[in-house]
């Protein structure tokens, strides 16, 4: 990041100043990473407990050391049957190392468990509803960086508002316009409301982006003979591949996300993956593994892309205001 | 933010070239490509927010049911205005909610200054721990909640078993017990967002130029001078954005919490979100919950308001 170098530069003062400050550095450098440390000991405990055999998983104290099984991901992605000894003996020799897992606990695999179906519904809906939010965005984000357009500030700042909106308040309407126009649990639905939450923040970081790329580049588009709307793909798309690409992670990890709506307006059909993660401990009485291995391969994405996109962080929280 | 005058980027152009291209040139209107790109994203909005949210002031003054939907809907005035204003409960569910709120940031501007303060003295590896710090705050609040329910466990969890090794007081069961309960929201959302708080500070300590310190160290100003007379005048915009955003934000939170404690144990944590789940969906009194939406959304229209102001502030 940019300071390193304006702070680095009084390094010309007396001796003991520097000394001083060195160690200041050190001690400033030290509580950050304790801090850090702590904030990753519960990210670190989850992907261990993923690990866990089940009574592992409940043992006290916590056992930092363990024996790694795959049990949480079987059971994870397995509904089983319990079932008496003597027919497990007389089904013969497990074929595969999952079987063996689980006929280690006296059950059967009796099929899939919906995980995988959940997985996928976020999926969808978090990829088709970034695609259409990035989309309506970079038009009106355009639209209002380079034209006059009455009542400008007013339309942005209606267009922000909606996202304040508490989710919960607006349900209630949606809920009961979905269950008349047939799209209560439905990825296409939820696809339309996810679009419309996230092409506001979609609508002030394009616009942010977009105020950044020089208008002589357009100019001298139009000037070699292209029209306005050439100019906008040709041109200043091409210049906003970045931001673009930047205004669709966070699009798509909000979508990801999301929760209240996806708990309220979908079941059995369209359920994304954050209202079915918790159900799984009552599938499998207190399952824990299972529950943090499902958390686990939930937050696995979200981890990737907050560091893929450290250095944009803080205009994609802040709606595009604060830059650097 | 440059918003400089340029509806007449083609009119410019055309002026300064020879008739033939002008009519290449003008294609489509300025005004008609605005309208063109700006009006999907309005209607949209208008479609899935703002429609509902009619609905919702009408239902309000109705004594509507969801669950119910061949009853007649009767208009029924402000009754469910006033109901709600009277009830006791009301007044409990936002003291839960305010609890939250007030503690959540002060805990989170003390601890996200100053760590805004220490990587700011950019020692070795500041990037790197930064980012490893921010990797909460993207998370899924719901999931977070679910899996931070096992961390607290009373009689097998992490968390008690760290909070041992200090003091020996036993299982700590942060969720079951009275007192506790209303801490247990508070520790989760400190440890997801306290990052954002540090990182608008950070965003504003970077933005002080370095001669103002300078010119102090002139003046032999103390470190602690520095600090109140530089320092935190110039950092003061980004965290009061920082504290308008997550505020609102808290003000309506309602994911964490659900899986955390479900507003339990009694109603200790029913924020006010929670509450108006349970009556609409629940209890499926959507008349009265509607009510109680509106009130939630002048409130938050209200603050987000002062948001945007702040915004635009600190984007100059």
């Amino acid at each position: 990041m940019s300071a390193a170098a304006t702070t680095g530069t009084i390094g010309t003062t007396a001796h003991s100043v520097v000394e001083s400050s060195s160690r200041g550095k050190w001690l400033a450098g030290l509580v950050v990473v304790a801090y850090a440390l702590i904030t990753l000991i519960p990210l670190v405990w989850i992907l261990a407990t993923s690990l866990k055999s089940p009574p592992d998983s409940i043992s006290y104290p916590p056992k930092v050391i363990f024996e790694p099984s795959m049990e949480g991901y079987v059971n994870l992605f397995t509904t089983r049957s319990r079932q008496t000894e003597e027919y497990i003996e007389n089904l013969g020799p497990a074929e595969t190392w999952y079987d063996e897992i689980v006929r280690k606990r006296n059950m059967v695999i009796v099929g899939p468990s919906r995980f995988l179906d959940r997985y996928f519904n976020s999926v969808v809906i978090g990829f088709g509803s970034t695609f259409l939010a990035v989309f309506l965005g970079t038009l009106a984000a355009y639209g209002f960086s380079r034209f006059k357009v009455p009542l400008k500030d007013d339309l942005l700042f209606f267009i922000l508002s909606t996202r304040m909106m508490p989710p919960i308040a607006v349900a209630i309407p949606i809920y009961l316009m979905y269950r008349t126009l047939g799209l209560s649990d439905t990825a296409l639905g939820m696809i339309l409301l996810y679009t419309a939450v996230n092409v506001s923040l979609s609508v002030w970081l394009l616009k942010g982006f977009m105020d950044e790329i020089p208008r002589e580049y357009e100019e001298a588009a139009v000037v070699d003979g292209y029209t306005r709307l050439q100019a906008f793909w040709k041109v200043v798309l091409p210049q906003a591949r970045s931001g673009i690409a930047a205004t669709a992670i966070f699009c798509l990890i909000f979508a990801w996300n999301e929760y209240a709506f996806a708990l309220l307006l979908t079941s059995g059909n369209a359920q994304t993956a954050p209202p079915f993660i918790p159900i799984i401990i009552g599938e499998g009485g207190l399952d824990w593994p299972a529950v943090a291995a499902g958390t686990t391969l939930f937050l696995l994405p979200i981890v990737f892309f907050t560091v893929l996109l450290r250095n944009q962080l803080l205009r994609g929280i802040t709606f595009g205001a604060v830059r650097k | 933010m440059t918003d400089r005058p340029s509806d007449s980027l083609t009119d410019r152009v055309a002026r300064a070239t020879p008739g033939v291209v002008v009519q290449k040139v003008r294609g489509l209107s300025d005004t008609a490509i605005a309208w063109l790109f700006i009006s999907p994203t309005i209607l949209l909005l208008l479609a899935i927010n703002i429609f509902p949210l009619i609905w919702t002031v009408y239902l309000s003054f109705t004594n509507y049911r969801a669950n119910r939907p061949g009853r007649p809907i009767e208009w029924v005035g402000t009754r469910n205005y006033e109901r709600l204003l009277g009830s006791e409960d009301i007044w409990g569910y936002l003291q839960a909610t305010a609890h939250f709120v007030v503690w959540t940031m002060v805990i989170q501007v003390v601890i996200g200054l100053s760590l805004a303060l220490l990587i700011n003295r950019n020692f070795k590896g500041a990037s790197f721990w930064t980012t490893v710090i921010l990797i909460p705050m993207m998370l899924s609040p719901a999931v977070v909640g679910t899996f931070w329910t096992y961390l607290y466990q009373p009689q097998t969890g992490i968390f008690s078993y760290i909070i041992n090794l200090f003091v020996a007081v036993g299982p700590v069961d942060m969720i079951g017990s009275v007192d506790l309960a209303p801490w247990s929201i508070i520790i989760v959302d400190t440890w997801m967002w306290t990052p954002y708080i540090m990182l608008l500070c950070l965003a504003g300590l970077r933005s002080i130029p370095e001669y103002l310190y300078e010119a102090a160290e002139i003046d032999r100003a103390n470190a602690w001078q520095k600090f109140w007379y530089i320092t935190l005048p110039r950092i003061m915009p980004f965290l009061m954005l920082a504290v308008l955003f997550r505020g609102i934000e808290n003000f309506k939170m309602f994911d964490m919490v659900v899986e955390l404690t479900s507003g339990g144990p009694g109603s200790i944590t029913e924020v006010a979100s929670i509450n108006l789940k349970r009556e609409a969906f629940e209890k499926w009194r959507t008349g009265y919950s509607s009510a109680f939406a509106v009130i939630l959304f002048v409130t938050v229209f209200g603050l987000g308001n002062i948001y945007v102001k702040a915004l635009n502030k600190v984007k100059q």
